[in-house]
């Protein structure tokens, strides 16, 4: 469905270079991103602000051209066959709207029939979906920019989703919803991949979409793909270290087991960090056989935590070579 | 002051339109060119048209088309914006004027444009056309005009913004004002060249405050009610400040009403 | 597809329509104030430039006609400087329509319409009482000219918005071309210097909205002295200024999304 071959974007950038000269920096946006993403896939794209995420997606899309390599989505070309491509896929703006500001939602949706020339009655049954399955009723004749960004953001599905298209390009679009909306949105985009198997590929920067919804990830650092690979995978590979929570049958001095860390403690609370690379399972067994327990949780590292090691980490470490990481397990 | 500080602020944020203001100039230069080539013709068919040379109309033309920035022919103002969308309500609630404010905002919008939008039209027309600036004692004359003239055009567009508190859609009354004061501030030709009845009307309306006077104070014709010369250019204040006094107190009282309206009925 | 976003848009404005109604009317007004301009100086006057009353009102009707026209078709067009800074081009790309399209749809009301009305008005009223000895293709040249202004505006609100991928803000000085043009064109061009002519004829070919034609019409002679196939010359003049506008427009549209925002 989307294939990127070695894709990179750079701008050129005009800075106030004293009074009165300009000096041109080229600033590369994208450096040789190449991913597949075959049909039925959901994939999430991570990436802290300003990495390049949306200019992958704006060169999925055909709003920008790349400056090399090669990019096909849907087997076409974005930069060439903008218009053919985009019957084929529905792209959502989590911070823009591509709703119109001043018409009430319906009739924005009646222009993007007319754009995507939908046949009136196919148009008529989607739309009727949609509005169930994403509860459009009670505003659908409130002007856009009266809605509440919940509203508008369902509003925009709709508008994605009318032509029914092959691939949903979403660039950040839970940003700042309330959690119901939330909930809704995300649990929409799983049916939507799972029983209409839509390619879904979502930028976010909520880790908690990422986990509810996709099993594979990608992530992009200052223009380079970091990672692409299983959500697992991404846990072990970045060295999270997993959680032990110990509650004691009374408050206690701090556990000491091999191949665990104390951490905190708070009355017969205990939390500990199994280091890496060692046996769960071993390190549960100890710490039942020495102390007297009433109850152990074992938490697997936080997602966020994960991200974050990445992101805070530059350079990745020096076990891990560039390949490694791209493609682990192939 | 605060008014001072509003005034200030309002000119830096416009200063950052710096290119917009450079387009809106060439245009406005534009188009006094065109008006300049129309008016000569005509006085070539009819010399000393209402007591104007042709240098006079001329003038006549690229001083209008340089004051539509400052005095805002179009209309328009970001207050009617705010109205429409309840914004306005914070406003009122603010231990500051409404009025006061959006004056003081007003004089720094018109300050920038008699800075990057008025010099280009008047000079260029003045150059290429040859004509002879008038001397220091005029200028200062068309400065005070000119300061009269920006608060009657405040008066003007305030009371039709303030309109949009009891009226739905504010762009009949934003068409209509459009018109008036195209037509009627001399905008399109000189009033002088309005005939009997028409001409007579169009010189006691607010709107021949904006362009017509200050660019007769410019000319050194200003006169009204039949006086000329020094006893004139007052006479041409008065007018002006005439306006502006009823229209910045027809503001005053719609602001009163509207604040009323706003705690009664709770916008 | 004009159409049809053209007709839902009005849709949307008919659940207005006593709005919808004033703004046709106020916008028939203000296209009015410029025949009022010209009526105010023939009421000085009988002679300008030598051109008589019905002889200016005939420039004014075809020019206004044909440049209300494009107007209407593609007013809204140089908005696209707009929409480059608020970054909802990039919404319009997704899309499978030409964003040239999609712009100049865009809030197309009544009040578009209502430009036509004063125009239209006047031409059919001057004509009758126009000084001229008709002949075929004197009479045909009416309509041509119409055709042939109304390309012609076409071309330039495309070309004036084409501009503003590359000068952003350029908006207001661009109205210069589109609005002046149509300003200038109501008048004799004789009135305007020769230079300024030649450069109406040969840079921005204005003078083919309708001087070139009308000149035919009237029966007068050319004050720049060119030969009589240039009276002829404005369609051959608007389809290649057409040309010239689809050309800046993708060029410019190339380097918008080679560029981004």
């Amino acid at each position: 469905m989307i294939e990127l071959d070695n894709v990179s974007k750079s701008f050129v950038v005009r800075r106030r270079a004293g009074r009165l000269r300009r000096a041109r920096t080229v600033v590369p946006a994208c450096e040789g991103i190449s991913f597949t993403v075959r049909a039925g896939e959901f994939v999430g794209y991570l990436g802290p602000n300003g990495a390049g995420k949306s200019t992958t997606i704006k060169m999925l899309t055909g709003i920008l051209t790349p400056s090399s390599g090669s990019v096909r989505v849907a087997g076409l070309d974005p930069s060439r066959q903008r218009t053919t491509l985009a019957r084929r896929i529905g792209v959502v703006f989590g911070q823009r709207t591509t709703l119109w500001w001043d018409l009430p939602l319906r009739d924005s949706l009646a222009l993007v029939r007319h754009l995507y020339r939908i046949d009136a009655r196919d148009h008529q049954a989607r739309l009727a979906a949609l509005i169930d399955l994403l509860d459009l009723g009670p505003f659908l004749d409130t002007p856009v920019r009266q809605l509440s960004l919940g509203q508008r953001m369902r509003g925009d599905l709709t508008a994605a989703l009318l032509h029914e298209p092959e691939l949903l390009v979403l660039d950040e679009p839970t940003i700042g919803l309330d959690v119901v909306t939330k909930a809704t949105v995300r649990s929409f985009l799983e049916q939507l991949n799972t029983e209409r198997g839509t390619t879904i590929l979502l930028t976010t920067h909520d880790l908690g979409d990422i986990e509810r919804l996709c099993r594979r990830v990608m992530i992009i650092d200052r223009g380079r793909l970091a990672y692409d690979g299983d959500l697992d995978r991404l846990r072990a590979t970045a060295h999270a270290e997993r959680m032990l929570v110990v509650e004691l049958e009374r408050p206690g001095p701090p556990v000491e087991v091999p191949g665990a860390r104390f951490v905190r403690s708070d009355g017969p609370r205990q939390w500990l960090v199994i280091a890496s690379g060692t046996n769960a399972a071993t390190v549960v067994a100890d710490v039942a056989a020495r102390y007297e327990v009433a109850d152990i949780a074992l938490r697997e590292p936080d997602i966020e935590d994960v991200v974050t090691r990445l992101y805070r980490r530059g350079a990745l470490a020096p076990s891990l070579r560039h390949d490694q990481i791209m493609h682990p397990g192939r | 002051m605060i008014y001072v500080w509003v005034t200030w602020y309002a000119m830096r944020r416009y200063a950052a339109y710096r290119i917009g203001a450079l387009s809106e100039a060439v245009t406005n230069t534009v188009f006094g060119f065109l008006r300049a080539y129309i008016l000569i013709a005509l006085w070539q068919a009819r010399p000393a048209l209402g007591g104007y040379d042709v240098a006079d109309a001329v003038t006549f033309c690229f001083l209008t088309q340089a004051l539509i920035g400052p005095v805002q022919i179009f209309g328009g103002m970001e207050l009617t914006e705010r109205i429409r969308t309840g914004d306005v309500a914070i406003d009122l609630y603010r231990p500051v004027d409404l009025q006061g404010w959006w004056l003081a905002d007003d004089l720094g919008r018109a300050a920038f444009a008699l800075a990057f939008r008025s010099g280009p039209p008047l000079l260029t027309g003045l150059l290429v056309f040859h004509l002879s600036p008038p001397g220091p004692v005029t200028w200062a004359a068309f400065a005070v005009a000119v300061a009269l003239a920006m608060l009657v055009g405040f008066g003007v567009r305030y009371v039709a913004a303030m309109c949009v508190f009891w009226l739905h859609d504010d762009r009949g009354v934003q068409a209509l004002s459009l018109v008036a004061a195209m037509f009627f501030s001399g905008l399109l030709l000189p009033l002088v060249v309005f005939p009997g009845l028409l001409g007579v009307v169009a010189d006691h309306l607010p709107w021949a405050a904006l362009i017509q006077v200050p660019a007769d104070v410019f000319l050194g014709k200003a006169s009204y009610f039949g006086l000329h010369g020094t006893a004139g250019l007052l006479a041409a204040y008065g007018f002006q400040a005439f306006w502006a006094v009823v229209l910045l107190a027809a503001g005053r009282m719609l602001t009163v009403a509207a604040r009323r309206k706003l705690v009664i009925h709770g916008g | 597809m004009y159409g049809l976003l053209a007709w839902t848009w009005l849709r949307a404005a008919a659940q207005y329509p006593v709005s919808m109604v004033l703004l046709a009317v106020g916008a028939a007004v203000v296209t009015g104030l410029d025949l009022a301009a010209i009526a105010l100086m023939f009421a000085r006057a009988p002679r300008i430039a030598g051109f008589t009353a019905p002889e200016v009102m005939f420039l004014y009707g075809t020019s206004g006609l044909s440049f209300a026209l494009a107007d209407v078709f593609l007013g809204t067009a140089d908005r696209l400087g707009q929409h480059v800074r608020q970054g909802t081009l990039d919404a319009m790309l997704v899309r499978p329509v030409s964003p040239l399209i999609q712009i100049a749809t865009e809030d197309f009301s009544p009040r578009r319409l209502g430009k036509l009305i004063p125009t239209l008005a006047v031409l059919i009223a001057v004509i009758p009482r126009l000084d001229v000895s008709w002949t075929p293709l004197r009479a045909l040249l009416v309509p041509v000219m119409i055709g042939a202004g109304f390309a012609i505006f076409s071309a330039l609100w495309v070309l004036t918005a084409a501009v503003q991928f590359v000068i952003i803000d350029g908006h207001q000085a661009t109205k210069a071309v589109t609005y002046g043009g149509g300003f200038l064109t109501q008048y004799p061009l004789g009135i305007f210097g020769r230079d300024f002519v030649r450069g109406l004829t040969f840079v921005i070919p204005l003078a083919f909205v309708n001087w070139e034609p009308s000149l035919y019409v009237f029966g007068r002679a050319d004050p720049l002295g060119l030969p009589t196939p240039v009276r002829f010359a404005s369609p051959v003049v608007a389809a290649l200024l057409c040309g010239i506008a689809a050309l800046a427009w993708r060029s410019g549209l190339r380097h918008y999304r080679s560029t981004g925002s």
